[in-house]
């Protein structure tokens, strides 16, 4: 069973880069719509406060693992080795976004990268995930499936459903519900039986009869523990478990909803917006699982403050270069829209 | 005096007082509700106003099984395309279960969604969905063009004893009109026209029929007299008002938000084509979505949709034309 104890100095100092690249990447975002309004259209996700969820979890694939996840997708396509440039200029509208400015930021996509589709309707990309599953147990490809989706997402008929199915077809597929808090804007306690009842949310899974765990999605070491036997467990063909991985979003749900041409941003979190609690975000911020995981490397020898520090630099160089790259790509024209319907 | 509303207002403001009428009328559905501070659950409490998780299939079915005994559910959806999930609901069972008890029960429901969000939201989030609908017996569709259409349809739809389905759309929620004062309710089946005119008909729905208005002005200085109608329930339809004006113009042009196909600008066209084909001074014209799903990038999303030069070549077009027969 692979341990994060086991991890290498090279393989942490990775983690670490990958989750400071989606935290820059989506503070890059946040600020377009500041610094370039109407550059970004609709609705925009961040997954600020998932990094160690994301990378912990991605750290434990193998070469061909696919990787599902939700309309909050900025983050996953970054460690898979998506390019940062075609991410932003597709979040961007522009043609050499990864979808061709057809997508935009709730439904990135890029197959090349294992990364299949995102889906922006809630819960629906669960079924997906455990299609491609179904795909390689067929095909004995021996890969597993990823299916990341939200807290909100386990309300659906598709996660009841999808977990069932994939229990009884004992698919290779590792079911990651973020549990950030929020169903959009609504607290989990309001909307979700366990979280009612002060229970872990990983319970559902006692329905399905597979294994249930809750982690700590802020220690991306702790979640790659937990990760690797669920990873284990689905490539043996055992079949699937349910992993709740616990993190605070940081930035609110989305943009604000405006109608043109009222210009959109981001506002406050929900957590001081509607309900009014700024402690609960205080003590968020206090529990950053970058800032954490930055001075466990420090504290476990693996690397020095200047270390850090150069690889933060390097990270924002990155995405300022990200910027710059998607600002300047051009729009499609209107006629590209034809394209693309039928296969 | 009619007051001054914004169309959300009229909406918000028709289901306050809906819910002051009548104590069975219910308000629930997903991020509402969130807080005692919510000014529905400062008014009517947490037994008629409730927030509910993300589970379309158990909001609508709950208002269906609570509308047979007795209550009047209004479900918040929010966008139409989270109704997809629930379709059963909307399709197969709100509509179906007075005739299957041969009039034994009745499912007085409105499921208040928007739609058509042309800001962006691309292909998940921007559609028009009740082309899928308009066929369905026992189910009426409203989608209101202003705030006093929103105002009196969403009276007239907790009114109804029938499952209704209330479309509003996203981009008019800020626009402001007149309302008419007092408890006006705007019956369903009957078509406004939201401009007299002499030469073409024009009809449109929700925000086409802010388009179809825009466009009515450049004709007007073109010399050419178009007549606006807007069906406001697509469900009834109300056939009547646009043959008549047919019957006075001679020309069609049906402009909707949908692709062709998912329109109701096709089932408008059929109609007169049966009821009004002798009118016809020229072929009927749509003016829709092209058959594409709605992308992200402005400039695609732009030339897909159906806009004020759009329709106005279309009525050009049918100026131009007479039918082989003239």
């Amino acid at each position: 069973m692979p341990s994060s104890s086991q991890l290498s100095r090279d393989r942490l100092i990775w983690m670490y880069t990958q989750m400071c690249r989606i935290r820059e990447f989506e503070e890059r975002v946040k600020r377009t719509f500041v610094e370039h309004p109407g550059v970004i259209r609709g609705h925009a996700h961040l997954g600020d406060g998932a990094e160690a969820s994301i990378v912990g979890c991605l750290a434990t694939r193998q070469e061909n693992d696919l990787v599902m996840p939700s309309y909050r997708c900025h983050g996953y396509p970054l460690v898979l080795g998506t390019p940062a440039r075609a991410l932003m200029a597709e979040i961007y509208q522009r043609r050499d976004g990864v979808c061709k400015g057809f997508g935009g930021s709730m439904h990135l996509a890029d197959p090349t990268h294992h990364f299949p589709t995102a889906s922006g309707i809630i819960g629906q990309g669960i079924a997906h995930a455990a299609g491609a599953a179904y795909a390689a147990q067929v095909k004995k490809t021996k890969q597993v499936v990823y299916s990341f989706f939200g807290d909100g997402s386990s309300k659906q008929g598709a996660f009841f459903e999808t977990l069932n199915m994939a229990a009884v077809w004992k698919l290779p597929v590792v079911f990651v519900l973020e549990n950030n808090g929020y169903q959009a804007y609504t607290k989990a306690d309001l909307e979700d039986a366990n979280a009612q009842a002060g229970e872990p949310l990983s319970m559902k899974a006692k329905a399905f009869s597979i294994p249930g765990v809750t982690v700590d999605g802020t220690n991306p070491l702790k979640v790659y523990d937990v990760v690797s036997t669920a990873v284990e467990r689905a490539r043996a063909g055992e079949g699937p478990s349910l992993i709740e991985s616990k993190f605070y979003r940081m930035s609110p749900h989305g943009n604000a909803i405006t109608v043109p041409p009222v210009p959109t941003q981001f506002q406050e979190h929900e957590a001081i917006e509607v309900y009014g609690n700024k402690a609960e975000f205080e003590a968020a911020k206090n529990n950053d699982p970058i800032t954490k995981f930055r001075a466990h490397l420090i504290a476990s020898g693996c690397f020095a403050d200047p270390d850090a520090k150069k690889i933060e630099d390097t990270v924002r160089a990155e995405m300022e270069d990200v910027v710059k790259f998607a600002l300047a790509s051009q729009l499609p024209s209107g006629s590209d829209a034809v394209n693309y319907v039928w296969a | 005096m009619p007051r001054e509303m914004m169309f959300a207002e009229g909406i918000a403001v028709a289901i306050t007082e809906e819910m002051q009428r009548d104590a069975n009328v219910v308000f629930y559905g997903q991020n509402m509700a969130m807080t005692d501070r919510d000014p529905f659950v400062r008014k009517f409490g947490k037994d008629r106003v409730r927030i509910t998780p993300i589970s379309e299939t158990a909001e609508l079915g709950i208002a269906v099984g609570a509308a047979m005994m007795g209550l009047r559910p209004i479900v918040e959806l929010y966008m139409a395309e989270f109704m997809l999930v629930a379709f059963d609901e909307v399709i197969n069972e709100a509509p179906r279960l007075r005739y299957m008890s041969g009039g034994q029960v009745k499912v007085p429901t409105v499921f208040k969604a928007g739609f058509g969000f042309a800001a962006g939201w691309a292909g998940q989030h921007s559609n028009c969905t009740y082309g899928a609908m308009m066929g369905i017996p026992g189910l009426k569709i409203a989608v209101p063009s202003n705030a006093a259409d929103a105002y009196g349809l969403m009276k007239s739809a907790i009114r109804d004893d029938n499952p209704v389905v209330y479309l509003h759309h996203y981009m008019l929620m800020l626009d402001k009109c007149p309302v008419p004062e007092g408890d006006y309710l705007v019956p369903f089946g009957v078509a406004d026209i939201k401009r007299a005119g002499t030469d073409v008909t024009i009809v449109a729905t929700a925000w086409m029929v802010k388009k179809a208005l825009a466009a009515a002005e450049i004709l007007a200085k073109q010399g050419i007299s178009a007549e606006v109608i807007d069906p406001r329930t697509l469900s009834p339809l109300d056939t009547k008002t646009i043959v008549k004006s047919v019957e006075k113009t001679g020309r069609l042009v049906c402009v909707d938000q949908a692709p062709r196909h998912a329109s109701a600008a096709v089932v408008i066209a059929g109609e007169v084509a049966e009821n009004g084909f002798k009118y016809l001074k020229a072929p009927v014209k749509l003016v829709t979505a092209m058959d594409t799903s709605v992308p992200y990038s402005e400039p695609m999303e732009s030339y897909v949709l159906p806009n004020e030069e759009k329709i106005v070549a279309a009525a050009e077009s049918v100026m131009a034309k007479r039918v082989a027969a003239d």
